[in-house]
């Protein structure tokens, strides 16, 4: 008998039997995000938010990065998002030893959650790799203003499960010494949020 | 034992892994308990996570509904579990992946160690898991010529310091911050010898001394908080972001995760992605959540090994009033709330999974008969059942595994003085009470809570009357 077999033979044996049906009383999907909610929640893990004019990018980009700055760029990152002088270098398939000196990487994301103030990024073009975002020490994120959701629930129907999803609340912290949160392991230390305003109504 | 023939629910094997203690309960708890500076820095830490905690959960107003649910749908899963499973297999075997089934820790960490062998290198990166824990498998790799490097900054401090992890989630909460900058420039190669024990310099440190390992490591190991059988989707819930580093990194992801760990659908996680993080670090959310179903071409590991483990847990299936411990989704917060937990720590629980989950869980996985003080360590005060997410009714299962725990004459003294308290209810009240006020007493609050303290107050216990421990028996 494969161990496959065997285990699912002492799992039939073991005669659980079914349940009654799952009671979905919580709030599930489909409540407006609250933007400033969303602000008030990023900040409070040590995130930097930043809101600009629909146009303003570029701009506020060009405030986060240190002057001369080397970028890791997404394949598909719309091109004016990036202010000038700064070396931008696309991922053609950069090497981590590369991406683990460059200064910041700047990307999209695929949603995000007021209520626990989450970016997720689902390695679509305008964010590339999992390993953009991953090794450089500063992460700026710039996010539509459709793209801000109220809860976990409404994030999870956005997402395709089929993609390498990343969820990020906050810089990379540890609560491993004496269970306080402290920011800066292994991830990006600092994660910046840019928030540009839908258009008027 | 359990393993009469094949196709029945077996127990864990003994001689593997980490889930039997070397001593019984009383005895390692009485040690531990004569360490103040341990009694210290768990009263510490337990505080803190419980205020965080208490706050967190305070604000979201349905979370009772949220454990109504987490509760129902791991029930769910349990009775369901042949069909999950095999979809399961079938979703990562469709995205790339190859799943490997075990059915006790010897052969979970010869499957292991033969993927890593596969591989042709000598080195792995480990993010925490408590099913690797449990199988021994850091052994089982080094006997092999193969280095494991935990990656998780507790489980660092516990690798450097030649420790055993004492939490589910911080396995080194029992180290503070100067006992921890001790540890790294005593055993932290290339350390920075003006290391202070601030807590961003100690995370500082770790980063560095990890950063060239996870570039240069190119197979990892990890375990699963969820696997979505539906999809194919794989969970990891993580704070610092060398969960990320060895899930995207590495050529080659081999992760070991136990039967239970299924969820049904793409919309459970809604759930438990609510439940886990409030419960266990008292965060809205974890720092790093990282999902992904089988291999993406061009993006992360391009081989991924999914090794489905037994070891024990369908014999905690076979028992109807004890099943519901597969349930854990191992947040560690019944620990935190526990009065036993905060006053011995993990250690003396003997197995990883510790405090009152552990001391339900661990009795199961490896037969009664092989833990049979544990079922004892706790005082039924009920928090661990409050503070359960999935609201294990971990109190009732104490009782029940009582009743199936052969008594060890050395402990017979300390149960029976436990019977006797539990057997007088207005003694029991004042005790519960005796225990709530020593707990807000602070570091004064020294022994176990009552009825333990038999155990560990004082050797000459006055022998409870016979007829009364037998009516106790009788009446359970
Ligand atoms: S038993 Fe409940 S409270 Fe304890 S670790 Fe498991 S899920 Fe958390």
């Amino acid at each position: 008998m494969s161990s496959r077999d065997l285990i699912l033979a002492r799992i039939r044996a073991a005669g659980a039997t079914p349940a009654g049906g799952v009671p979905r009383a919580y709030r599930g999907a489909g409540a407006p995000a609250d933007p400033d909610l969303f602000v008030d929640r990023l900040t409070d893990y040590r995130a930097e938010v930043h809101r600009c004019a629909p146009d303003a990018v570029a701009a506020t980009v060009a405030t986060i990065l240190p002057p001369g700055a080397t970028v890791a760029v997404p394949p598909g990152l719309p091109a004016g998002w990036l202010p000038a002088g700064i070396t931008a270098l696309p991922d053609d398939g950069l090497t981590a030893d590369r991406l683990a000196t460059v200064d910041a990487v700047v990307t999209a994301a695929a949603v995000a959650v007021a209520e626990t103030g989450t970016i997720v990024l689902d390695g679509s073009p305008d964010q590339g790799r999992r390993i953009l975002s991953l090794l450089p020490d500063l992460h700026i994120c710039v996010l539509r203003p459709d793209q801000v959701v109220a809860g976990v629930p409404d994030a999870l129907t956005r997402l395709d499960p089929r993609r390498p999803l990343t969820w990020i609340s906050g810089p990379s912290a540890t609560s491993d010494i004496e269970l306080n949160r402290v920011e800066g392991v292994h991830g990006p230390r600092h994660l910046h949020v840019v928030l540009p305003a839908g258009p008027p109504a | 034992m359990s393993r009469t023939f094949l196709g029945m629910p077996a127990t864990a094997p003994p001689g593997v892994g980490h889930l039997r203690g070397d001593e019984p309960f009383p005895a390692a708890a009485r040690r531990a308990l004569a360490d103040p500076q341990l009694r210290r820095n768990l009263g510490h830490a337990t505080t803190t996570i419980r205020a965080k905690s208490g706050a967190v959960i305070a604000e979201l107003p349905d979370w009772q509904q949220l454990r109504d649910a987490g509760s129902a749908i791991k029930a769910d899963v349990m009775a369901r579990l042949p069909e999950l499973l095999e979809r399961l297999e079938a979703a990562v075997t469709a995205a790339g992946g190859v799943v490997h089934w075990a059915a006790d820790a010897a052969e979970a960490n010869r499957i292991v160690t033969g993927l890593v062998r596969a591989t042709g290198h000598d080195r792995v990166i480990k993010v925490k898991s408590m099913a690797t824990q449990e199988i021994g498998l850091n052994e089982a790799l080094e006997a092999a010529g193969i280095e494991p490097v935990e990656t998780d900054l507790a489980e660092l401090i516990v690798q450097l310091g030649h420790d055993r992890p004492s939490h589910i989630l911080v396995p080194a909460i029992h180290r503070n911050r100067a006992e921890i900058r001790e540890i790294f420039l005593r055993a932290m190669p290339g350390v920075d010898l003006d290391l202070t024990d601030d807590p961003a310099a100690l995370a500082g440190a770790a980063r560095r001394y990890l950063r060239h390992t996870f570039l240069t490591t190119p197979v990892a190991v990890s375990g699963a908080n969820f696997a979505v059988a539906d999809t194919g989707t794989l969970a990891v819930v993580e704070s610092e972001g060398n969960g990320r580093m060895c899930l995207t990194l590495p050529e080659t992801l081999i992760t070991v995760m136990g039967i239970e760990k299924v969820v049904p659908t793409w919309q459970d996680l809604e759930v438990f992605l609510q439940l886990l993080p409030r419960a266990s670090t008292g965060e809205r959310m974890n720092p790093y959540t990282s999902m992904w179903t089988g291999v993406t071409p061009g993006d992360g590991p391009q081989a991924f090994h999914l090794v489905l483990l037994d070891n024990g847990r369908t014999a905690v299936l076979a028992d109807e009033a004890g099943r519901a411990a597969l349930h854990c989704i191992r947040c560690s917060a019944c620990l935190n709330v526990c009065p036993v937990y905060e006053r011995t720590g993990g250690h003396a629980y003997g197995s990883v999974y510790p405090g009152p989950i552990g001391a339900v869980l661990s009795p199961q996985l490896t037969g009664v008969a092989d833990n049979a003080s544990l079922p004892y360590a706790s005082s039924l005060c009920g928090a661990c059942f409050d503070a359960c997410p999935v609201k294990i009714d971990i109190p009732s299962m104490l009782v029940h595994l009582r009743d199936a725990a052969p008594h060890p004459r050395a402990e017979s003294a300390a149960m029976a003085a436990a019977a006797y308290t539990m057997d007088h209810p207005r003694l029991y009240a004042a005790a519960q009470r005796a225990a709530r006020l020593s707990r807000l007493a602070g570091p004064r609050g020294r022994g176990l809570p009552p009825p333990l303290s038999g155990w560990t107050a004082g050797r000459d216990l006055p022998e409870p009357p016979p007829q009364t421990f037998r009516d106790w028996w009788a009446a359970r």
